[in-house]
């Protein structure tokens, strides 16, 4: 199965994970202070900073897009419930 | 139209002069003794809602809680008519401001409704099909009234993530929400005028606004800058003398204090036996060093509000409790929850603590923790009662590790996700 590295810069973190994880499922796991809050796409709670690799994740939902959109979240920044990560290397921090 | 002079005690039904064409339309709650489960009102509260006349039309500013609906229609009767309201805005639509929205969108079918952009989502969840037609606003959109503009500024989470103000430019007047607010009743209604809500007005911070510092100091920034005559909160009294007093207490309540340059771990304990003790005293000595002050703490009958300005100030809090019936001990719960009252978001957290057989504690707490928003890159330590050379090298390795993560030192990380549990 296709991996992928994502770092998490607030806890000096990289996890090999395999694609389609969701990043939520990897920054609970090592603590990071990337939050949740409904876990279903809707709260913005998870908004999470993109520092690199954005192109290595899934696109937003239209869903996304419109919380992204709402909450005015600044460029480079999407919802750690949502983006799954597909290969290559991703680097975030909480946003 | 009835109109009464600003210091005229209240009749019921009769709205008050708030500025030029500008009225105090909302309702007096007297009984209210308890606010959204957390806050106690010994002088119940208010909701105000306002009624702002332009040449193009009328817009109201908030409404009032459902039960409260008849007596701000009274009110709002007294000075516009249903077919003269073109706009209404909620400032957030919590049910204490929204309940007589349905209401009014029947009997005010023209108005249209403005709401946050970050309101679209829970609108559905509050007005159930009534919302109708509604316009999502952003900071420096404006609604024109004709000869005068409405202008909204983003405050989020100052009470709910829609929150937002609006300020009617020319008469300097904020229409501010929840913020600046108390639970005060007094039908005399100005701030020169009510008794004295000081204690209410510091209540209402504390519970209301202290966990969300850093979105107060973010909104400070937006209204500080404009010029202010009158705040006309949406709880408690208006606030037409020394409004600037108001903002600059937010600025205080909300500033942190200056950092010393040292980083502050803060290690709370409980334990029966001593074992969680040891541990505790294991984990703090070796975190200690010039650049990390660490206080050790046992929280049995420890008092909360003291600890919480304590942690508010550190940098990084380490909890440790034995595992009692399956559980970790009530003391830490009681503080645990007890932070949701401060802001705690991204500080370091830990746990740690003895166990007989099953061991709970320490997990629950991490998962606590983290469902507080700190950040848990260190995984706790647990002891099979009372703790042995490798358990109390665990705990060193802990405090350590800790240290380093609060210096900034701590090394990268490689792993793979099947290694973690
Ligand atoms: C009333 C009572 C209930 C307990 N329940 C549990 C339990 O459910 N699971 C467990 O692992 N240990 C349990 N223990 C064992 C304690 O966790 C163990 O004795 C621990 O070492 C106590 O640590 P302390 O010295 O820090 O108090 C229990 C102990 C007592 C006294
Ligand atoms: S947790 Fe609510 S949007 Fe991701
Ligand atoms: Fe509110
Ligand atoms: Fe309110």
């Amino acid at each position: 199965m296709p991996k992928a590295k994502v770092t998490f810069e607030d806890v000096g973190v990289t996890v090999t994970v395999p694609a389609g994880t969701r990043l939520i499922e990897v920054s609970e796991k090592v603590g990071a202070g990337i939050t949740y809050g409904c876990r279903e796409g809707e709260c913005c709670t998870c908004l999470t900073k993109i520092v690199a690799g954005g192109e290595h994740l899934t696109l937003p939902s239209i869903l996304e897009a419109q919380v992204l959109k709402d909450n005015l979240a600044p460029r480079q920044h999407r919802l750690a419930c949502q983006a799954q990560v597909l290969c290559g290397e991703i680097v975030v921090a909480p946003a | 139209m009835a109109v009464l002079t600003p210091d005229t005690p209240v009749p019921h039904a009769a709205a008050r002069v708030i500025a030029r064409d500008v009225h105090w339309i909302g309702a007096l709650d007297p009984e209210l003794r308890r606010f959204d489960l957390l806050l106690d009102s010994a002088h119940g509260t208010t909701y105000n809602a306002y009624c702002v006349r332009g040449s193009a039309g009328v817009s109201i500013v908030d409404t009032v809680k459902e039960t409260f609906a008849d007596e701000f229609f009274r009110r709002l009767e007294s000075v516009a008519d249903y077919d003269e309201i073109r706009a209404i805005v909620l400032n957030h639509l919590e049910p204490d401001h929204s309940g007589a929205l349905p209401e009014l969108r029947r009997r005010a079918p023209k108005a249209r409704l403005y709401v946050s952009s970050r309101a679209q989502m829970m609108l559905k969840g509050v007005l159930h099909g009534t919302a109708g037609e509604f316009t999502a606003v952003q900071t420096g959109d404006h609604l024109d009234l004709g000869d005068r503009r409405l202008r909204f500024l983003q405050t989020p989470y100052l009470h709910w993530p829609d929150t937002q103000c609006t300020y009617l430019e020319g008469d300097a007047l904020l229409f501010s929400g929840d913020i600046f607010g108390s639970h005060y009743c007094d039908a005399r209604l100005f701030n020169d005028a009510v008794g004295s809500f000081r204690a209410a007005f510091e209540q209402y911070y504390a519970c209301i606004m202290r966990p969300f510092a850093r979105e107060v100091r973010q909104a400070l920034a937006l209204i500080e800058p404009l010029p202010l005559r009158l705040i006309a909160p949406a709880h408690g009294p208006i606030l037409r003398d020394a409004p600037a007093y108001y903002l600059s207490r937010y600025r205080e309540l909300s500033t942190p204090s200056p950092a010393t340059g040292e980083h502050t771990l803060l290690v709370f304990y409980l334990s029966a036996y001593g074992n969680t003790r040891r541990m505790a005293e294991e984990l703090a000595r070796a975190a200690a060093s010039d650049e990390v002050r660490v206080e050790l703490i046992d929280l049995d009958g420890a008092a909360i509000a003291p600890l919480l300005e304590r942690i508010e100030r550190a940098d990084a809090i380490a909890c440790g409790s034995p595992t009692i019936n399956g559980d970790a001990v009530k003391a830490v719960w009681d503080l645990l929850s007890s932070l949701t009252c401060i802001d705690v978001r991204g500080k370091i957290g830990a746990a740690f603590g003895s166990y007989g057989w099953s061991g709970e504690a320490v997990r629950m707490i991490e998962e606590r923790l983290r469902g507080l928003k700190l950040r848990t890159p260190l995984p706790g330590v647990r002891a099979r009662l009372t703790p042995g050379s490798d358990e109390l090298a665990a705990c060193r390795s802990l405090g350590h590790d800790l240290a380093l993560h609060l210096c900034g030192r701590a090394e990268h990380r490689t792993i793979d996700m099947a290694s973690l549990a």
